[in-house]
């Protein structure tokens, strides 16, 4: 579905990402995990347009995206949750839903929409019995919820989540890592960028590990687990009070 | 039959964005973890983000048999030594020896490609297997044994040698599948017929031969003495053992794992890739190793890519079975060893002239090494009790340098033919 080659991106003369080579096939859940600064968010912003890469290739259903502005990519079901949620605070949680339903305008499929807002009710309860709260009255969980069904809204065939779990109870990233599951289990394709490392290997189907710009590794998620890189370096597991040599 | 079958019929464009993605964040581990790499890359001016495609790896320098031993023993890991959780070295003991070593996940994939090895030469979970190459510090044993438990087949972890009670526990176990070099494959049949057996009172369906060359006649003498099926595979312990290739039914060329090895084959000469199809030294690149990744590495086995698709429905790339060397190096009874092993050894001893011959024959199926030193006039006139002592001396010398017994024969001073420039020290006379 999504393939990129040796792209690489920053800002001026800073280089964020040295040469990312990756796939995601459809159906899949693909988490890339990494310490902060690795390129992680930049990486999506490039993929979703925010950032225009300084070379390499991005191919989405095998199209050449890279010279697409932001929304065309939306249109194409490249769909982005973004850092932070995001959401419109001033406007109703429907309202934030239909929002993310412009593209479904430009296909001319409005038509769907009101069908659409009950589908992610159906997945989101909570959002529905929020329906005319206030956007910024919400709590950080429910936000997170809101900006993931805003972005279903669009219909994508993929979609990606930049750290879904940031700031959230822990309880909260439980639900929020079901609902992810959820999602695959219905079809959808999910690129998952976090950091919190074991959560997002625990549902995922393949991981890339990113260290200052570049891929240190790839594997299914069952192999990044089992890792002792990995466990160290991501996993909080603490190898040197475990063994001496 | 597939073991993976998502993975072998993988398409070819899926394979190379498969292999690029390995093969850089393989580039990035070792530039990172590895000095001799990061040192070498250095000193050529390769950076390595410069690489944008499967072919740019031609730019990276070759990593040599030397290069491995130069680091022995563990320069060459990726990993420190508490993430790995099994050491073995190629055969060819102390001293010349290359240590590599494998990570839980490595031993995972390593299994995981023996199993498709096996699954394609025809073995299911229903069989019992005999294994019976050397378990130990080579590969091969230990290699074969964890993927046929993945398979699910039940597993008769002999081990070599006693061929005597290799048939009886053939016949007793009702062995269906029998894993060995070629040439024992040989000797067991041949026992068989000479212990007066009918081979139609045995269970054997399959045999997967391999750890030495081997021909397409001693495939047929194999399977009409044995009635087997055999197919022959690939692999090598600096790379990681069997695994790396292996035969399907079709019996027509040995598939590559190619997702987890890039195969480039090249003149031995000049170090440029040959046209595809043509005959050249494979080199192996790593693409999924995690604690001993091999950049090009110069397998100096002689072989060719056969291009075209095969019948199985494998979208791996096939290799022709391997039909040769291009260093000095003899496979003997599986175990490879270098003239220059056998050299060093009479150096050693006093008494003996620098002036040798070796000479490798099969006796039956298998392989008989004779090594004719000439000795100091001297001892010629001396007794007879002299004479034994020191042949015993350099057998034993050699025995435990090289890890396979040996014949030694003593000759006169001046006997051995002199030659003009290279001497030949080796003389082969296997018809395989």
């Amino acid at each position: 579905m999504l393939r990129l080659k040796n792209l690489e991106a920053g800002y001026g003369n800073l280089k964020v990402l040295r040469k990312i080579s990756m796939h995601v096939n459809s159906g899949e859940i693909v988490t890339i995990i990494g310490a902060n600064g690795a390129g992680k968010t930049t990486l999506l912003k490039t993929i979703s347009g925010l950032l225009q890469p300084k070379s390499g290739d991005i191919l989405f259903n095998k199209q050449e995206v890279k010279a697409f502005p932001p929304e065309k990519r939306v249109f194409l079901g490249c769909s982005l949750v973004p850092e932070g949620r995001q959401v419109f605070a001033p406007m109703t949680v429907r309202e934030n839903l239909i929002l993310g339903a412009f593209v479904q305008h430009r296909r001319k499929q409005q038509e769907t929409v009101p069908k659409d807002v009950d589908r992610v009710y159906a997945l989101f309860p909570r959002l529905k019995e929020r329906e005319k709260q206030l956007a910024g009255t919400l709590s950080g969980g429910e936000q997170q919820m809101l900006a993931i069904a805003r972005a279903l809204m669009a219909r994508p065939k993929l979609i990606m989540m930049d750290e879904p779990s940031m700031g959230l109870a822990p309880l909260i990233v439980k639900d929020i890592f079901e609902i992810i599951r959820k999602l695959r289990a219905e079809g959808n394709t999910v690129l998952l960028v976090e950091q919190n490392a074991k959560a997002a290997l625990r549902i995922a189907d393949r991981g890339y590990v990113l260290e200052t710009g570049r891929v240190m590794l790839e594997g299914t998620a069952e192999d990044l687990l089992m890792n002792r890189e990995v466990q160290r370096a991501y996993l909080g597991r603490d190898l040197d009070t475990e063994t001496k040599i | 039959m597939f073991w993976e079958p998502d993975k072998e019929t993988i398409s070819r464009e899926e394979l190379e964005q498969l292999q690029l993605e390995r093969l850089e964040s393989t580039l990035n581990r070792v530039y990172m973890n590895v000095p001799f790499y990061r040192r070498r890359f250095d000193e050529l001016g390769i950076n390595i983000e410069d690489m944008q495609s499967l072919d740019d790896i031609r730019r990276l320098p070759f990593t040599t048999k030397n290069d491995l031993r130069d680091h022995y023993p563990y320069g060459m890991f990726a990993v420190p030594l508490r993430e790995v959780v099994r050491i073995h070295a190629s055969s060819g003991t102390t001293g010349m020896s290359t240590v590599v070593g494998y990570t839980k996940n490595d031993l995972k994939t390593w299994s995981n490609l023996v199993a498709r090895v096996l699954t394609a030469g025809g073995i299911t979970k229903d069989d019992v297997i005999q294994i019976a190459f050397g378990y130990g510090l080579f590969t091969g044993g230990f290699g074969i044994h964890y993927g046929a438990e993945k398979v699910g087949a039940s597993v008769i972890p002999i081990s070599s040698g006693n061929t005597a009670r290799q048939i009886k526990i053939m016949q007793d176990f009702k062995t269906t599948a029998l894993i060995c070099t070629p040439s024992y494959a040989l000797m067991i049949a041949d026992t068989i017929m000479e212990m007066g057996i009918n081979i139609n009172s045995l269970y054997l369906k399959y045999g997967l031969f391999g750890a030495e060359p081997w021909s397409e006649a001693m495939r047929n003498e194999i399977q009409d003495k044995l009635k087997i099926v055999a197919t022959d595979n690939y692999g090598l312990s600096e790379v990681m053992g069997p695994g790396v290739a292996g035969e399907c039914l079709e019996r027509n060329g040995l598939h590559i794992n190619e997702d987890h090895f890039l195969v480039e084959v090249i003149n031995p000469e000049t170090l440029e890739p040959v046209a595809p199809g043509e005959t050249g030294e494979l080199v192996i690149t790593t693409l999924t190793k995690e604690a001993f990744p091999v950049i090009r590495f110069r397998t100096r086995d002689l072989t060719r890519l056969i291009p075209s698709s095969c019948a199985c429905g494998r979208k791996f790339m096939r290799m022709n079975r391997v039909m040769g060397r291009t260093d000095d190096m003899l496979i003997i009874k599986g175990v490879n060893v270098f003239p220059s092993q056998i050299e060093h050894v009479l150096f050693e001893i006093e008494g003996t002239e620098p002036h040798y011959e070796i000479i490798v024959d099969r006796k039956g199926a298998l392989d008989d090494v004779t090594v004719k030193v000439e000795v100091s006039e001297s001892i010629f006139f001396d007794e007879m009790k002299k004479q034994n002592e020191l042949m015993e001396t350099i057998k034993r010398r050699l025995a435990s340098e090289l890890g396979i017994g040996v014949n030694v024969k003593l000759v006169e001073k001046k006997s051995i033919e002199r030659s003009e420039g290279k001497a030949k020290r080796v003389i082969d006379l296997r018809k395989i």
